[in-house]
């Protein structure tokens, strides 16, 4: 069963149409990843998703909850406050640019969320951190600030902060973008784990290779359409449309 | 003057450093709070809201504050006696008591508090949208709302960002204590005109000075040992 459903979403920001009809399912456990070039809309089709961007249009669906459908007259129409709480708990987003808590060290930014919103005890929240960060290798960076982390380190700190919230899928933005290509491979790494885990991600992303071997699906976007959608093979061995070909090719 | 008639002046002048302190301290307790609500009502999304608030800030920061606090301590009296007066202010009016001898102070921190709460807003707003969007993004994935977002991610992060205008804002807080005076607020600088005259010296006036460059350096030393100890993150 799809975990999560999109249909025909579409989003104009003053006129422009960024994302046009765009429809798609996530099933439990599954690696989607989207490509595309810049300004196709991926980041404003995860920011949907995500509620950081009201969508004009179209059906998503998370585990079963409907966060917006559309009314008669096909406008998008977003359901009741305690069920976008209830979707946006479910669902992660870690940023290119990992958005840290500054402030806070990274055991602090890990355990916010959890102690703050779930209402956990400490102790418990701080357990359960502990094993997230062993398992991004940083149990010895508990006590240190962002500012003092590499950018490989903050987003895996960012990666941490995300699933200390145990969410049903984990949308990445571009999550190695901002990173020294000697940093991206470790990010990259820590993504295959998840995909072995079974975490059901759906990643945003320019590495091409990364996309074949671990994603079961692959969308490619452009222009605000999804122009080409399917397994690895068929998005990257025998893509149907000239336009993906070329943007392939790139690479 | 002698060195005993300096002692004498300058024991006399300590006396008068509490109300100065109390101008102070008060002004503090009330324009900091005030600032904040002064600045999210300019940054309040509904135009007509935020475009009162700046009238208030430009009529605060566009007009000498010894102005403001002739015009607060005799509008009451002035109001008390106007026949015209419409019955709601009218009520308002008669609460105050004019012949109390606490009626001066209260204008007086009144008058403060209004003008420097439009200063401290202005520093207020400009720390809050110095915070990077991404700030309010990741809170709001993260399920916290809103009032969370903003005392636990937002405010603390202003506070380092303030910090060295706001200490400089309430460093010229002490010295603007004198202008008090134009009311006739006895604090230092008023006490040491009248020692000055007393005693046809200017020696008065240079110990107050003095009293000033003291509350200064404590002033700077709290604000630098505070800026330190935000240091730990960038
Ligand atoms: N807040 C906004 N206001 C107006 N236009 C926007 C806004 N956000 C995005 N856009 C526009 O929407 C289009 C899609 O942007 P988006 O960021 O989703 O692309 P992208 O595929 O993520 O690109 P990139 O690979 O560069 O990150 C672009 O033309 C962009 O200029
Ligand atoms: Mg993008």
């Amino acid at each position: 069963m799809a975990i999560l459903e999109v249909k025909n979403i579409s989003k104009s920001f003053d006129g422009l149409e960024v994302l046009k009809d765009i429809s798609f399912d996530v099933n439990k456990g599954e690696v989607l990843a989207i490509i595309g070039p810049s300004g196709s809309g991926k980041s404003t089709l995860l920011r949907c998703i995500n509620q950081l961007e009201r969508a004009d249009g179209g059906c998503v669906v998370v585990d079963g909850m409907t966060m917006f459908q559309n009314d008669e007259n096909g406008y998008a129409v977003y359901s009741d406050k305690k069920i976008l709480r209830d979707i946006r708990l479910k669902i992660g987003l870690v940023f290119q640019n990992f958005n840290l808590f500054p402030h806070m060290n990274v055991m602090q930014n890990v355990i916010e969320a959890p102690v703050q919103v779930l209402k956990m005890n400490k102790a418990d929240a701080e357990e359960k951190a502990r094993e997230l960060l062993k398992k991004m290798s940083l149990e010895t960076k508990e006590k240190s600030y962002p500012c003092e982390l590499s950018g490989g380190q903050q987003q895996r700190v960012s990666i941490a902060r995300a699933l200390a919230l145990s969410p049903d899928v984990l949308f990445f933005d571009e999550p190695t973008s901002a990173l020294d290509p000697e940093l991206t491979g470790e990010i990259l790494k820590v993504l295959k784990s998840l995909a072995e885990e079974k975490m059901t991600m759906v990643i945003v992303t320019h590495e091409m290779e990364f996309a074949k071997n671990v994603a079961d699906k692959v969308i490619f976007m452009d222009e605000g359409v999804i122009v080409e959608q399917g397994t690895p093979e068929e998005v990257f061995d025998n893509s149907k449309s000239e336009r993906t070909k070329k943007f392939i090719q790139k690479f | 003057m002698s060195q005993k008639e300096i002692l004498d002046v300058t024991k006399i002048l300590l006396e008068y450093l509490g109300p100065t302190l109390k101008l102070f301290a008060a002004t503090l307790v009330f324009s900091i709070p005030l600032g904040l609500i002064v600045a999210m009502l300019k940054m309040c999304k509904f135009k007509p809201i935020s475009w009162l608030t700046s009238i208030y800030i430009l009529i605060m920061r566009g007009t000498p504050l010894m102005l403001q606090i002739i015009a607060i301590y005799y509008a009451i009296p002035y109001l008390k006696i106007n026949e015209n007066l419409p019955v709601f202010l009218k009520k308002i009016v008669d609460v105050v008591d004019i012949k109390s001898p606490n009626y001066m102070f209260i204008a007086v921190v009144v008058a403060f508090s209004l003008n420097y709460a439009a200063y401290f807003a202005e520093i207020f707003r400009g720390g809050i949208e110095a915070i990077p969007k991404g700030q309010y993004e990741a809170a709001a994935c993260l399920g916290m709302t809103k009032t969370k977002t903003f005392f636990r991610i937002i405010l603390p992060q202003v506070v380092k960002r303030i910090l060295p205008a706001s200490s400089n804002e309430i460093i010229i807080l002490v010295k603007d204590t004198s202008l008090a005076n134009i009311i006739a607020y006895t604090e230092i600088i008023m006490k040491a005109k009248q020692q000055m005259q007393l005693y046809s010296s200017l020696t008065p006036l240079f110990i107050a000075g003095v009293f000033y460059l003291a509350m200064t350096i404590i002033l700077t030393a709290i604000f630098s040992m505070l800026e330190k100890k935000l240091n730990y993150y960038k």
